[in-house]
């Protein structure tokens, strides 16, 4: 008993020491990580609460939570809420209701499956502002486009889709874009999935339809989550698509939150409103996420 | 309660025939087992029955029914699977729900159903777990659980028990057996492992490279081996086999010259087969008796003692080496020289085609 006694307090300090040692280890990264977000996070906050516009440095100083204030009973910004909202929920319906059908029927047998399946993940690999140009300019465009040839050939008047139709057309764009993203992980999804589970249900009786509802969606479950999760990040910052096509309009009628704070920074110069926006943003992201990371984490364990 | 008949039934994958023309009848209530060496299609020939692989050709009838082209599901069957197949999303109580649920069963009657077929294999305290939360033998009589409150009318097993460990496997090998005998049902049972076919059967079907080389009883088929290929796979250890010169036969018997020179009088038949033709001599290692001294004579290379019997291999100067099972006390050690008695009526005679000579007498068991 003595003798613990008497060795007891050298082995403190050696933890002590070991856990000073890792803190000395661990602090280079530490130090750039807290560089690298908190740096940048402490000034937006800073210029959020400041009169700053680049064209007119007359007016300066502190402004209190006024550039929130603009920000916030601005309707262009609840509309720009709303229609990133909107643009996040249609591209995941299109993608992971498209990408679950897409899935099961390229995890079928038939002729050229190889070249389908590249060719349905190919969009993937094209960057943002070229699939939105040849959208924009090469499919959609109202007197050179191909649906609009493909209209007149019937007879009908092509349509001016991103002038009649701004946001849903930005939407069908990201959509098209993130499609194969999601078939790609759900197609792997399928086919992990073992072969005897649907013979046993084969032999339970259950049609094509009833293994699907029961037996590969429920199994899709967590990829689908995945999905979800991973495609909400990048949707919530959609900017290129916009910027290429719409530029954000007519009007406000295809602006989204990151659109809004590039307008406010970097056409209308003031990095004040901006930066309360990207306060905002964060803000609102951080509340997706709480969501999301919640419901995929309940997922993942189950 | 039904009987399955098969007629000619082939298979053919591409170009090549995997099933090459089976026909069997299988009785009502009995229970009948596919055996044979991996590779042989005694699972495809399952999954044909079942209705997860296509017929080719020839008929499979289901208590006098074509059902060539009828829906898994639509067939009466219930299936255990190697892997149980289990759905992991849905617990025990809703695992063997899904089929009647489909079937379009009443709530209250399902749940009678499952609640006692639940207690018959002592699944009431996992209703609610699901089946990654079992062990294998539980999920295993999950499997089973499923495959019962269907009522099919004919029961498929899929080497149910080859994921189980020795000690489980023996357990469920004698609950199966149990619960067979207490439905009554038809059963099929696929399996490589020929204790299980031993044990279980009433019927076993040897197949081997898409053919049936024999059906007939467990004891039929120890007994008596339609060739050299049932022998040899149908008991352990294996039969032991020689080569011999034929030197004559009559009414009772046929007799034999072995290499060392000694005549065998085996009580076969061997119409039509002239004298100098070299057959094989077959005889199981349990039946081999071991002398000190005597004609056969051969250097003990390994001792198996498994306690109760001993496994003793004596190579013969030809080169081939004889297992013999005797007592587990035998005293015989390594390098000593021991003589092999071989008992005439415990002999078999292969004919160079490989197809066994007609026993003189069957063996009362296997009559």
């Amino acid at each position: 008993m003595q003798a613990v006694l008497e060795h007891s307090p050298p082995a403190g300090a050696t933890v002590r020491t070991t856990k000073r040692t890792g803190f000395l280890l661990l602090s280079p990264s530490a130090l750039i990580l807290l560089v690298w977000s908190i740096v940048p996070l402490v000034m937006t906050l800073w210029y959020s609460l400041q009169n700053y516009n680049l064209v007119d440095p007359t007016l300066h100083g502190f402004a209190g939570i006024d550039n929130y204030w603009y920000l916030l009973t601005d309707p262009d910004f609840l509309h720009a809420l709303l229609n990133t909202l909107v643009l996040v929920a249609g591209v995941l319906l299109i993608s992971i209701g498209g990408g679950t059908l897409l899935a099961v029927l390229y995890d079928q047998e038939f002729f050229g499956r190889g070249i389908a399946r590249i060719m349905v993940i190919s969009p993937f690999f094209i960057m943002p502002t070229v699939s939105a140009l040849l959208w924009k300019n090469l499919m959609l465009h109202p007197i050179y486009g191909v649906y609009s040839a493909m209209m007149r050939a019937v007879g009908l008047t092509p349509i001016d889709w991103l002038a009649r139709f701004p946001l849903m057309t930005v939407m069908m764009i990201v959509a098209w874009e993130w499609l194969p993203f999601a078939v790609l992980i759900l197609l792997t999804a399928v086919q992990s999935l073992d072969g005897e589970q649907r013979e046993a249900a084969r032999m339970d009786g259950a049609g094509p339809i009833a293994r699907f509802r029961y037996i590969i969606l429920p199994h899709l479950g967590r990829a689908i989550s995945v999905v979800v999760m991973i495609e909400t990040i990048y949707l919530l910052t959609i900017f290129a698509e916009i910027s290429v096509t719409t530029a954000g309009g007519p009007g406000v009628a295809s602006t989204n939150l990151a659109y809004l704070i590039y307008s406010r920074a970097l056409l209308q110069f003031d990095v004040g409103g901006a930066s309360a926006g990207g306060v905002v943003a964060i803000v609102i992201a951080n509340i997706v996420a709480i969501f999301l990371v919640r419901a995929v984490a309940r997922n993942l364990e189950a | 309660m039904a009987t399955v008949e098969l007629k000619n039934l082939r298979k053919t994958y591409l170009t090549e025939e995997i099933i090459k023309g089976i026909s069997l009848s299988i009785e009502e209530r009995e229970f009948v087992v596919f055996v044979g060496p991996s590779g042989c299609g005694k699972s495809t020939l399952l999954r044909m029955i079942a209705g997860l692989e296509d017929i080719t050709s020839g008929d499979l009838l289901i208590d006098g029914q074509r059902v060539n082209d009828v829906e898994p599901g639509k067939r009466g069957l219930a299936m255990v699977f190697q892997s149980y197949a289990l759905y992991p999303h849905m617990n025990v109580y809703k695992n063997m729900e899904f089929g009647l649920k489909l079937s379009g069963m009443p709530e209250a009657e399902r749940r009678t159903k499952i609640e006692h077929v639940a207690r018959t294999l002592q699944l009431e305290p996992y209703l609610n777990h699901k089946p990654g939360q079992l062990s294998g033998g539980q999920r295993q009589r999950v499997a089973i659980g499923r495959a019962i409150v269907r009522n099919p009318k004919v029961f498929l097993f899929d080497e149910p028990l080859s994921n189980l460990d020795a000690a489980l496997r023996g357990q469920m090998r004698v609950e199966l057996s149990a619960l067979h005998r207490k439905l009554g049902a038809t059963t099929i049972y696929v399996t490589h492992d020929q204790v299980e076919a031993m044990t279980m059967a009433d019927k076993i079907v040897v197949l081997q490279k898409g053919v049936v080389e024999q059906i007939g009883s467990p004891l039929e088929l120890y007994h008596h081996p339609r060739n050299l290929f049932v022998a040899r796979f149908i008991g352990s250890p294996p039969m032991n086999f020689f080569s011999a010169i034929f030197q004559g036969g009559d009414a009772a018997g046929s007799s034999v010259q072995l290499r060392d020179g000694s005549n065998l009088y085996v009580p076969v038949t061997s119409p039509g087969l002239l004298p100098g033709t070299k057959v094989t001599v077959g005889i199981r290692p349990e039946h081999v008796e071991l002398a000190s001294s005597g004609p056969n004579s051969g250097g003990v290379e390994v001792i198996e003692r498994l306690g109760a019997i001993t496994l003793v291999h004596v190579r013969m100067p030809d080169g081939e080496i004889i297992v013999v099972q005797t007592d587990g006390a035998v005293l015989t050690d390594v390098d000593t020289r021991v003589s092999l008695t071989l008992p005439p009526r415990n002999c078999h005679l292969f004919a160079p085609d490989g197809l066994a000579f007609e026993a003189c007498h069957r063996h009362p068991l296997a009559a």
